[in-house]
């Protein structure tokens, strides 16, 4: 990769070296390819968005990230070292959190028990120690109790935290499942279309939400979106994906200007 | 014909309060041992979809493993031991060779995959155990046998001690279940796995784990229930039967609700025997307490399909 000392963005933050690079990858459904030879990284401590139109294969990309797609050629590398094939679970264990365009909650348990699964990927104590709750699965409860309070706390969601997840409207929903991301304290976090079927005001809320994760708590956001205003409000760089291809990649002054994007969204006579 | 179904049972229960009371004891030892096994049922419904068939085979292997053990020569708290290392072995084993290669299967042919267990597991444990009844080993693991009399009312009450082991035992199981349920991350995990599979491979659970995990629990449930069902009964196949009262409990119950599988659990077994005594007995012939479970159970379900507990169904257009 070109530079890994990082660069300091237009708001004066330094952001650091690369976190995530994905080289050369391919996706193929059968004869289908979502996705073909796109290369990109992702620095830390930056907010990376990728961005196209419909079908572009934005969430294919994601779930590459995230191990829910095994991608059929490329390299993912993560931390400096090469990902060898892995399921969802064991990336979510490596520090990879994210949250899912069709809002993937557990409806039937309140938000407190929703955001605690977050701390999954903490848990360290036997089953025994659990079954008898003693020891180590107490300490860690309480431990983890602590932090999940305070990303309650932060994302404002105090009020509901007995509730059922079910009972939620979408908005709600939407941050409860942002929420269990961080609990995590993901090294990385992937918002799957943060915004998609928000109303303003939501959308308002939900961009603040995700400056504020990004400043307060340092984490490294990639986000996918197809509103372009949010998009350019909030992210330090943006990939542009169309029909699987990668048409753009730099800051969102850049591909604002950049032709080909320009014509992927506004379209052009073949 | 109306003075023998709606007084009479009345007034006999105000008249025999003593008798009463025997009858409703009587219910609430079965009905807590139903209420265990729908656990197992919900516990492995809710993680995976999966109505597991195997439930009441599982109860006689147990048993007979514990029995086949003991029988060997070895002392029967070791045998315990063994026998739920034997549990979870196959836990393991059915985690690994029926559901792992299943994954994402329509939910009829995972169940159709249980009942081949169920046939697997008959098949292998009269091989190794033989088909003849056997006598539970209840002295050897220290059950008390007498019985302790009490004379509410004036009358007479008679509490068999092994009752009142099985159900203090079954209590503190199922306390101890909805703990781990509700207050560790394990527990937070099975329950998670059963809202959303997506999502909880997203926050890091392991399918497999947690499937070995909650078959593991179904076959510590399986060998109490066994024990204490051996202890009336014989260790025999027809053991098997129990689990499919656990049925009816589930449709009342709601596969879903844990709250649901305890409740509907005392409730049939309250209820059949009150129903047995009071009014099988006098009008039917008797030996009601076959069916009495499955007609409530289809009672309810004509007015509540999602049964007593279970999630309301909401249709979405």
């Amino acid at each position: 990769m070109k530079d890994t000392e990082g660069y300091v963005t237009a708001d004066g933050r330094q952001i650091g070296g690369t976190l995530m690079e994905m080289r050369n990858i391919t996706l193929r459904f059968g004869g289908v390819v979502a996705i073909q030879d796109i290369s990109f990284d992702i620095r830390e401590g930056e907010v990376r968005a990728i961005i196209g139109p419909n079908g572009a294969g934005k969430s294919s990309m994601l779930n590459v990230i995230s191990g829910f797609y095994t991608p059929s050629e490329g390299e993912v590398w993560y931390k400096g070292s090469k990902r060898p094939p892995m399921k969802p679970f064991e990336v979510a264990r490596q520090g990879v959190a994210r949250t899912f365009q069709n809002i993937a909650l557990f409806e039937g348990m309140t938000v407190l028990d929703n955001v605690m699964t977050g701390r999954l990927t903490h848990m360290n104590a036997g089953i025994t120690s659990q079954a008898l709750w003693w020891g180590k699965a107490r300490d860690e409860e309480m431990e983890n109790r602590e932090k999940v309070e305070r990303v309650i706390d932060f994302l404002e969601i105090q009020n509901i935290r007995k509730t059922p997840v079910g009972r939620l409207p979408y908005g709600l929903k939407k941050r409860v499942e942002l929420a269990r991301a961080l609990a995590a304290e993901p090294s990385l976090l992937l918002l799957d279309e943060p915004m998609a079927g928000m109303n303003v005001e939501e959308k308002e809320d939900m961009s603040r939400f995700i400056l504020d994760v990004n400043d307060e708590f340092g984490t490294t956001i990639c986000l996918i979106e197809h509103d372009m205003g949010v998009v350019m409000d909030l992210s330090d760089r943006v990939v542009v994906m169309d029909y699987g291809k990668k048409i753009g990649d730099g800051t969102p002054d850049e591909v604002r200007n950049n032709q080909d994007v320009i014509d992927a969204y506004l379209g052009v006579p073949h | 014909m109306l003075n023998d179904i709606f007084i009479a049972p009345f007034a006999d229960m105000i008249s025999a309060p003593d008798f009463l009371m025997q009858v409703l004891w009587e219910g609430l030892v079965s009905g807590i041992l139903y209420a265990l096994i729908a656990l197992g049922f919900v516990l492995i419904f809710r993680s995976s979809r999966i109505f597991n068939f195997a439930q009441g085979i599982m109860v006689v292997f147990a048993a007979l493993t514990l029995v086949g053990l003991f029988a060997m020569g070895i002392p029967a708290w070791i045998s315990v031991g063994l026998t739920l290392g034997v549990m979870f072995v196959l836990a393991v084993a059915i985690e690994r060779v029926v559901l792992r290669p299943l994954v994402g299967q329509p939910d009829i042919i995972l169940f159709m995959a249980t009942i081949g267990i169920t046939l697997f597991l008959i098949g292998f444990g009269e091989t190794i155990f033989g088909g003849e009844n056997k006598v539970m080993i209840t002295e050897e693991l220290g059950i008390p046998t007498g019985d302790t009399v009490l004379e509410p009312f004036n009358g007479l009450l008679i509490l068999q001690h092994l009752d009142i082991t099985v159900v203090v035992v079954a209590t503190l199981l199922v306390l101890g279940l909805l703990a781990f349920l509700n207050y560790t991350q394990m527990g937070r995990a099975i329950r998670a796995l059963g809202d959303d599979h997506q999502a909880a491979l997203s926050v890091g659970i392991s399918l497999q784990t947690i499937w070995v995990l909650v078959w593991f629990i179904a076959g510590i449930i399986a060998l109490v229930t066994g024990i204490a069902w051996g202890a009336r009964a014989g260790v025999s196949f027809a053991l098997e039967v129990i689990a499919y009262k656990a049925l009816p409990v589930l449709m009342l119950g709601g596969l879903e609700s844990i709250t649901g599988a305890i409740v509907g659990g005392l409730m049939i077994g309250i209820l059949e025997k009150l129903f047995e005594i009071y009014w099988g007995q006098p009008l039917l012939g008797g030996n009601t307490e076959t069916w009495f479970a499955f007609v409530l159970a289809l009672v309810v379900l004509l007015f509540r399909p999602q049964g007593l507990f279970g999630e309301r169904i909401i249709e979405r257009v």
